[in-house]
């Protein structure tokens, strides 16, 4: 055991290891920050319909582009090497080829993994992204007459409605449109027959402009809100606190 | 050298020759025939693809291969996936849908029932990037800028498997040259034609083989997965005069360990890609492609194996 030689064998196969899973781990960190930049691009991407959630979808999208090959209208495409969505995964433009919803969903059916959920029959309950309006640049917000966002939305009504405000002075009505983001599929057709310079309507992940009330809220005005307590925070305070709501403001010398 | 290395006699006695380009046409293609052939393979798997995807290629009005080489569906019923990909998808922690798990089940069985790296010289798109940097490399004599083992890829498939795991989406497959490759090819050209770039000038000036040979995982995963196939080169032990004409064009020159193969009668390490090019060079007609049983049947027939450790000589 004590031999020098074997000594020395052992300790060069010691380095040998360490220098090994050296090398492995630094490469490896490299790797997966390389993995992770690419996949943070992801909600820059509009998916084809039925798409799981994000992180699922990275996983599970094998990159075969059947989707994109079993597309009649020629919607998506792979993402290429330094575009700046996952590399390979499909997408598409709305404003070049929106997704005009085929009944039938042909890019669901190529899907040979799931990453485009096999359990989506309807297209209407597809959801690849939301559909906002940019009030500022929208020709009905403005008061003139266009709601082509509106006559041209496939689920129309429901995803997209108008609305009419009164103008200040003026005995015209505005005709604002709407978007509903329970009925939106983020098709995008909208975007497409926008007819502003650049889209003043634009189909854009939810999660990135959708906000969340918390359920702390209670609008008692509506009659489908339950008034309940539920609302008190459950943990109990270590020490006593003054009462809660506003009370503080009828005690005391008036 | 030349004239030295016929005075030389091999351990079978006989002289050693060097291999001799033949003069003739006929004769250049009889020594480049796998290699046409491998090429017409290659290029064949492309343009199916890429037919199908662009020329709407189909036969009794399906399409004939739709997809790429991650995952296709052939003639429009037969679902193809790449086993390394889907394997990685399963070390991510997702399942998939039937159809995408009997691809891979499909491919994987073939190439495990063929065996052999076949995948790697007869069908890989970058298999043409690399053998062009070698064929270079040779013809310019370009020497190593620094070496590294050949089990390196088998560390880089476990990474693979490990970064699937702990990132949760497929390592391999979101670098990987190979898709990237193959995809720009039929979905439109990006970036990836860099990473070819420096796939080509890395093979070609840095390390010899360097991609296909030491780094790549899935060549790797061929290497395992095919390790017990049938198709082999058998190795004629006694005509052979150990002249290393083979040992000198093999991409994987240390499967050619003569005294395993005198042995076994066959090349044995899965990391022989099966391309053929030893066959093609040996002047004693020692290598041929065959079937392992046949191999068998003959080496243990033959009662005068050849064996004689004092002359036996590793390649490596």
């Amino acid at each position: 055991m004590s031999d020098p030689k074997t000594n020395k064998a052992r300790r060069g196969f010691i380095i040998k290891m360490m220098q090994g899973s050296a090398l492995a781990a630094t490469s490896g960190l490299g790797w997966a920050f390389l993995l992770q930049q690419q996949a943070a691009a992801s909600p820059f991407a509009i998916r084809p319909p039925g798409a799981l959630a994000e992180a699922d979808f990275n996983a599970k999208c094998i990159k075969c582009g059947q989707c994109v090959l079993d597309c009649p209208y020629d919607t998506l495409d792979l993402a290429k090497a330094g575009d700046t969505l996952p590399i390979g995964t499909p997408y598409f433009i709305p404003r070049d080829t929106p997704c005009y919803m085929c009944p039938d969903i042909p890019c669901v059916k190529a899907c040979p993994t799931g990453a485009l959920d096999p359990n989506l029959t309807k297209i209407e309950d597809s959801r690849m992204g939301l559909a906002v309006i940019d009030i500022e640049n929208c020709l009905s917000w403005q008061g003139l007459r266009c709601e082509i966002c509106h006559r041209e939305c496939p689920v129309k009504d429901t995803a997209i409605s108008v609305e009419h405000h009164p103008r200040k002075l003026s005995k015209h009505a505005m005709f604002i449109p709407l978007v509903h983001s329970n009925a939106c599929t983020g098709c995008g057709i909208c975007e497409k027959a926008c007819p502003t310079d650049e889209a003043a309507i634009r189909v854009v992940e939810p999660s990135l402009v959708q906000g969340k009330i918390g359920e702390h809220y209670r609008l008692g005005w509506k009659i489908d809100t339950p008034i309940t307590e539920d609302f008190k925070p459950s943990i109990k305070p270590d020490r006593d606190v003054p009462a809660t709501g506003l009370d503080y403001l009828n005690e005391g010398d008036f | 050298m030349a004239e030295n290395r016929q005075q030389r006699i091999g351990p079978n006695g006989r002289p050693v020759r060097p291999f001799v380009m033949p003069p003739t046409l006929t004769g250049k293609l009889r020594v480049w025939r796998y290699l046409i052939l491998r090429r017409i393979v290659q290029f064949s798997t492309l343009l199916l693809f890429f037919g199908s995807a662009h020329w709407a290629w189909t036969i009794a009005e399906t399409p004939i291969i739709m997809g790429n080489l991650s995952s296709s569906l052939l003639l429009g019923v037969i679902p193809l996936a790449d086993p390394f990909a889907v394997l990685q998808i399963f070390f991510t922690q997702h399942l998939l849908e039937q159809e995408v798990v009997l691809g891979a089940i499909i491919v994987a069985g073939i190439y495990a029932l063929l065996g052999g790296r076949l995948w790697c010289s007869w069908v890989c798109p970058i298999n043409l990037v690399t053998d062009l940097a070698s064929r270079l490399r040779r013809a310019l004599n370009i020497p190593n800028a620094f070496s590294i083992g050949r089990h390196i890829r088998y560390i880089v498939l476990i990474l693979t498997l490990v970064l699937s795991a702990i990132t949760g989406v497929a390592a391999f497959e979101w670098v990987s040259p190979i898709s990237m490759f193959h995809r720009e090819v039929i979905f439109g050209l990006g970036m990836g034609w860099m990473a070819i770039v420096g796939i080509f000038l890395f093979d070609l000036l840095i390390i010899k083989h360097g991609w296909c040979g030491h780094l790549c995982p899935l060549g790797a995963f061929y290497s395992i997965l095919g390790k017990y196939g049938l198709l082999r080169i058998s190795f004629d032990a006694p005509t052979c005069t150990q002249c290393i004409e083979c040992v000198i064009v093999c991409p994987e020159p240390q499967v050619l360990d003569f005294k395993k193969a005198g042995q076994e009668g066959l090349i044995t390490s899965g990391d022989c890609t099966n391309c053929g090019r030893c066959i093609t060079v040996c002047p004693e007609n020692t290598l041929h492609f065959n079937l392992r049983p046949q191999i068998k049947k003959t080496t243990t027939s033959n009662p005068e194996n050849p064996e004689n450790p004092e002359n036996q000589r590793s390649a490596a």
